[in-house]
């Protein structure tokens, strides 16, 4: 028993520093798991309430961006609205059926005030959380495509996985097609992305434009991606693909949240298949 | 008291330098000053290290808190922390009775510069190879470690010339 006690009593630092070594470890190896991560994080209210601040004061100097985003936007979505007209001039055609009417995504608008792309693991705090029914696994895109998956979320804050992550993988295809891939990023530059696994048949050229596929429960068909510019030649196994984002992940202000309102029924399905 | 209080403002001070200002620098698109580790030059040299060791723990933990990283600030801080005797011993030659008057910046400036590029090598050697966590990127780890390891030196050099000359 002496013995035991002199032990400690010389090795205390050590021991000491041993134990907080072990508890950083443990937190460490947490954030690389996409559903551990629930200890540090910057989605709660201390971090969140701070970031909401210092975002209210920096989103001045990125007004002009926005702007233009919105009005892109807008364009884009006249430009959709002009091939209806026709339906819309001739009122008898008009069906009001609402008994038929389905919806399957709903959409809401967070404000990102925090961005990190320059690291391997990249995060991007959103002011919506769980009282906003944000939840897990959610899409999180902008007009200009998309930006990430909701990780974790609290009462006013979620915290965002980045395309911009190693761990990051999403299901992306050709645009028009029915040939995909997947879509995760090897930690270089944050202007691209990397599609891998994409059919060897399939006819890939540069400047091709990549959108998602709809495979998974989490982002709907057809948002875009990026456009592909490097063609790797010769025999890899995984056959991997260079993508230039339409987004600039350096410079991002306000992003939509996609809910998928189907996800509880096909997950069920799926689970009752296993 | 009154090393106390300086001792708290500090702590809070580099934690929201490092999170608010240092860490939006990304200069060349993604090398960042490591500023908050002068606090383990700083924290005045006692015969307990246990405070010293949970307030640098406490200190990393909240930068990872705020940088979405895990633990690698805090583990990576931690270990100069205990490394720093050692390093105190090997190139200031001082005994345990040396330690309570020992001050950083009244050491001749050759001995100082060995001590702090030391353990901001370390530090963000360390740092930078958890942040990786792959053995693909060896190469990425040593270049990311030099330039940050140099513009950190650079901000400390520069603040201690302005510090000390003012008092």
């Amino acid at each position: 028993m002496q013995q035991i006690i002199y032990f400690f009593q010389k090795f205390k630092y050590f021991l000491f520093f041993l134990l907080l070594e072990f508890v950083a470890l443990f937190f460490i190896f947490n954030n690389l798991s996409f559903h551990k991560s629930k200890f540090i994080n910057s989605a709660n209210s201390i971090t969140g309430g701070l970031y909401y601040q210092s975002s209210n004061i920096t989103e001045y100097l990125n007004l002009k961006e926005e702007n233009k985003l919105l009005a892109e936007e807008n364009t884009q979505l006249k430009n959709l609205l002009s091939k209806k007209s026709v339906n819309l001039d001739t009122k008898h055609s008009i069906v009001l059926d609402t008994l038929h009417y389905y919806q399957k995504y709903s959409f809401s608008t967070a404000k990102i005030i925090n961005n990190n792309y320059a690291k391997d693991f990249n995060f991007i705090t959103i002011n919506k959380g769980e009282n906003e029914g944000i939840k897990k696994e959610m899409a999180v895109i902008n007009s200009r495509g998309i930006i990430g998956i909701t990780e974790h979320t609290t009462n006013n804050y979620a915290r965002v996985q980045s395309i911009l992550n190693k761990n990051s993988k999403i299901n992306a295809r050709l645009k028009n097609t029915n040939y995909f891939g997947t879509l995760g990023w090897d930690g270089k530059d944050y202007n691209t992305v990397q599609l891998s696994d994409i059919p060897r048949q399939a006819p890939i050229k540069f400047g091709d434009t990549i959108e998602t596929g709809g495979r998974s429960t989490i982002f709907p068909e057809g948002i875009l991606i990026g456009t592909i510019s490097k063609i790797n030649k010769g025999n890899s196994a995984n056959n991997k693909v260079d993508i230039t984002l339409f987004n600039d992940m350096s410079n991002l202000g306000y992003v939509n949240i996609i809910k998928n309102l189907d996800r509880q029924e096909i997950k069920q399905l799926e689970k009752n298949n296993e | 008291m009154n090393s106390s209080l300086r001792l708290i403002t500090m702590f809070f001070g580099l934690l929201f330098l490092q999170v608010f200002v240092l860490n939006n620098i990304l200069f060349l698109g993604h090398i960042n000053p490591y500023l908050y580790i002068i606090f383990v030059f700083v924290y005045p040299l006692k015969e307990n290290r246990i405070s010293f060791l949970f307030f640098t723990f406490l200190l990393g933990l909240g930068i990872d808190f705020f940088s979405d990283s895990g633990g690698t600030h805090a583990f990576s801080i931690l270990i100069i922390a205990y490394t720093r005797l050692f390093f105190i011993k090997l190139y200031f030659r001082k005994v345990a009775t040396e330690y309570a008057f020992f001050k950083l910046k009244s050491e001749p400036f050759g001995k100082r510069f060995n001590y702090v590029v030391t353990l901001t090598l370390i530090h963000h050697l360390i740092y930078f190879s958890f942040a990786n966590f792959s053995l693909n990127n060896i190469l990425d780890v040593f270049l990311n470690t030099l330039f940050s390891s140099v513009f950190t030196l650079l901000l400390y050099f520069l603040g201690s010339y302005l510090f000390n000359k003012t008092e």
